[in-house]
């Protein structure tokens, strides 16, 4: 070995200890825990949680007017004076993770070179689709592109309804709500909490992503804050979801077998899916969610087979050129957040739902994050991003696109436009054969989903509330399961959709703090990435010796 | 009498199984037998150790201290799990069959209430009801 060599591989071994230090912290693991009553949580951030959730409740409970109109409001300003940089953002990350595809940082493995998948590629993408979307596909996959067809709630672009154009609007801006976007949200977080945790051995939580930028400082009170509000924006986005889509399914078995839509309904709707959850949590990844997400998987194929075939073949293939071409069309003049007309459109849908996606992904991305080691950031990224646009771009042709066909043709309900959206998708399916047992399988499947959703959004509240921890008592997390149920129903039973939608309206205000956290977590990432590849590559000149 | 005694291990709550420990190196002196320490670890970072390989190596580390203390030949094994609380029970009841012990020493705390109403069994309830082999709880 010649003096040149010796050099650089000295070189080499003082970057690898400059960057590892970086990482090395003293924080144990659980230090600030406290083991209690068979539950092992974090003392500051369970005990401000269980406070403000029950603060919360209460609130809005004792005033349900005030609370509604106060909590509207902020959502409403948050919306309307941050919308431009909700858009901006939301462009932002796709091209972050477009970019983390294509460039060599792609090659990183989560977890290290030779760690190994958990799960098979298909039962990892079912759980992907489970925790966040499944729901919201059910119910928006007619709705959304219908709505905008016959101008139910403004138009992408302003576009008038009823035409050739809005139908390419309509599903083009469909695709935009469902496709790239919200899934690059949740892939920043994904990718974020699994690089930290995996490669750089930091507890798994919101706080650790901020590691490289804020140093020791996210033990303190900062990263206790940022992961209260982790909770709070996943317990109470799951407990309204679930009581808001108490009242859907409530309404669509109502379709379907006349049982009334009543409160008693809904509420025997949500101690069924508690209860289920429940089950499912104790059962644990292998034998709960991951089995549920599955037999999802399945019966949404079936479905989706279904539809294609019995609206029409030549239809659907014609749909799914009109989706793609309306998805590339309207892609970029929907993301321009200057000099908008279509406030409308552009404020409750568009804003809306994005600040609903960035809410929703510390538990999406958490959830992601628990299931992903072994994956590289290409392979991640890819299957978080485009697998399921393209899978998104197949199933609004098939449902949209049939939704779109009737409005069009003056079939049914749907050509008066949208009476109830949670009713479209039943409305679709009494024109196709077989109505009784597709509309069954529906319900069966958005209540499935529901139990994913409140089954693996426990997972990842107990892990938050314990401090990073995944193997805390499992009494802790049939607690969380239990909670989002109690304050679906209370919230129904004392103040009815009211007081949901208030708190839901608090859920979705939690989009703008986490704008700015998933901000902070892109450059954060993108150094810890920067780090990881160079250490790569310095391990590479030490062994190459 | 028995030539492998298993012992399932909690590395984060070591301090809580000394007396289990301490048992089974009493009863490997009696036989002359192996003493295999058990783990079942999570996949991402805990108390112990930042990734499993890490873990890995803290074990190894404990196998060798439990040696030098009571002077009894170790090993131990790593069970990796991707849900610990819900799986626990089931990889230990396998890695009995798969290190060939033919008896296992383990920990438990003193039945509770919940215990007695069935709500809540201890993870030693478990493998007693379904291992075929001896188990010696200590409490």
């Amino acid at each position: 070995m010649n003096d040149r060599n010796r050099e650089e591989i000295a070189q080499a071994e003082e970057e690898v200890d400059r960057i590892n230090e970086i990482y090395d912290t003293d924080y144990e693991i659980g230090q600030d825990n406290v083991e209690k009553w068979g539950f092992d949580m974090h003392q500051t951030v369970f005990t401000n949680s269980a406070i403000l959730i029950a603060l919360f409740v209460i609130g809005s409970l004792s005033f349900p007017g005030v609370s509604k109109e106060l909590l509207e409001a902020t959502r409403n300003w948050i919306q309307q004076v941050f919308d431009w940089v909700f858009l901006s953002t939301g462009n932002l990350f796709v091209l972050f993770c477009l970019a983390l595809i294509v460039l060599p940082v792609g090659k990183i493995r989560l977890g290290g070179e030779d760690a190994k998948p958990d799960f098979s590629t298909l039962s990892w993408f079912a759980m992907l689709f489970a925790a966040g979307m499944g729901i919201g596909l059910m119910f928006w996959s007619v709705a959304e592109p219908v709505g905008y067809f016959t101008e139910w709630f403004g138009a992408p672009l302003n576009t008038p309804g009823f035409t050739e154009d809005s139908r390419v609007a309509a599903m083009g801006a469909t695709m935009y709500h469902w496709g790239l976007h919200p899934w690059a949200i949740y892939g920043v977080m994904a990718l974020s909490l699994a690089f930290f945790a995996y490669n750089k051995g930091l507890p798994l939580t919101v706080r650790s992503t901020f590691y490289p930028l804020l140093g020791e400082r996210v033990w303190g009170w900062l990263g206790d804050l940022i992961d209260t509000l982790a909770v709070l924006a996943t317990l109470f986005g799951l407990a309204t979801s679930l009581g808001l889509g108490a009242q859907q399914a409530a309404s669509g078995l109502n379709f379907l077998f006349d049982v009334g839509s009543g409160l008693n309904t809904q509420i025997v709707i949500i101690a069924g899916v508690t209860s289920v959850a429940v089950i499912s949590v104790v059962r644990g990844i292998e034998g709960g969610v991951k089995l549920l997400s599955n037999i999802n998987m399945v019966l949404a194929a079936l479905l989706l087979v279904f539809v294609i075939v019995a609206g029409s073949l030549t239809g659907f293939l014609s749909n799914v050129g009109e989706t793609v071409s309306g998805y590339v069309k309207y892609m970029l003049p929907l993301s321009n957040p200057v000099g908008r007309e279509d406030l409308t459109f552009y404020h409750s849908w568009t804003i809306f739902y994005w600040a609903w996606w960035i809410s929703w992904s510390p538990f999406v991305g958490m959830f992601i994050a628990r299931v992903s080691r072994g994956r590289t950031v290409r392979e991640f990224l890819t299957a978080v991003l485009i697998v399921p646009t393209l899978v998104t771009v197949v199933w609004m042709s098939a449902f949209g696109g049939n939704g779109l066909d009737q409005a069009q043709n003056g079939v049914g309900e749907l050509a008066d436009g949208i009476s109830d959206s949670s009713l479209a998708l039943f409305q679709m399916l009494s024109h196709l054969p077989l109505t009784a047992i597709t509309s069954f399988l529906s319900i069966c499947l958005v209540l499935v989903f529901f139990i994913t959703s409140s089954d693996s959004g426990s997972l990842v509240i107990d892990s938050i509330t314990s401090g990073g921890k995944t193997d805390a008592p499992i009494p802790q997390r049939i607690f969380w399961a239990t909670t989002e149920g109690v304050v679906a129903a209370v919230l129904l039973g004392v103040g009815g959709s009211a007081a949901l939608q208030a708190l839901q309206a608090g859920a979705v205000s939690t989009g703008l703090p986490f704008t700015l956290v998933l901000m902070a977590m892109c450059v954060s990432l993108a150094r810890g990435l920067h780090h990881e590849r160079k250490l790569m590559q310095y391990s590479d000149v030490i062994q190459g010796s | 009498m028995y030539s492998k005694i298993m012992v399932p291990v909690d590395l984060q709550h070591i301090e809580k199984i000394d007396k289990s420990l301490q048992c089974a190196a009493e009863l490997a002196g009696i036989w002359d037998s192996v003493v295999c320490y058990v783990a079942v670890t999570g996949r991402v970072p805990n108390r112990v150790a930042p990734s499993p390989e890490k873990f890995e190596v803290e074990m190894n580390m404990f196998a060798h201290e439990q040696r030098d203390r009571f002077g009894i030949e170790t090993e131990y094994k790593v069970v990796s799990s991707v849900d610990v609380p819900v799986e626990l029970d089931d990889k230990i009841l396998g890695a009995i069959d798969e290190i060939g012990a033919d008896l296992v020493v383990m920990a438990s705390h003193v039945p509770g209430v919940p215990d007695r109403l069935h709500l809540m069994s201890s993870n030693a309830a478990h493998i007693v009801r379904h291992a075929d082999v001896s188990v010696f709880v200590v409490r």
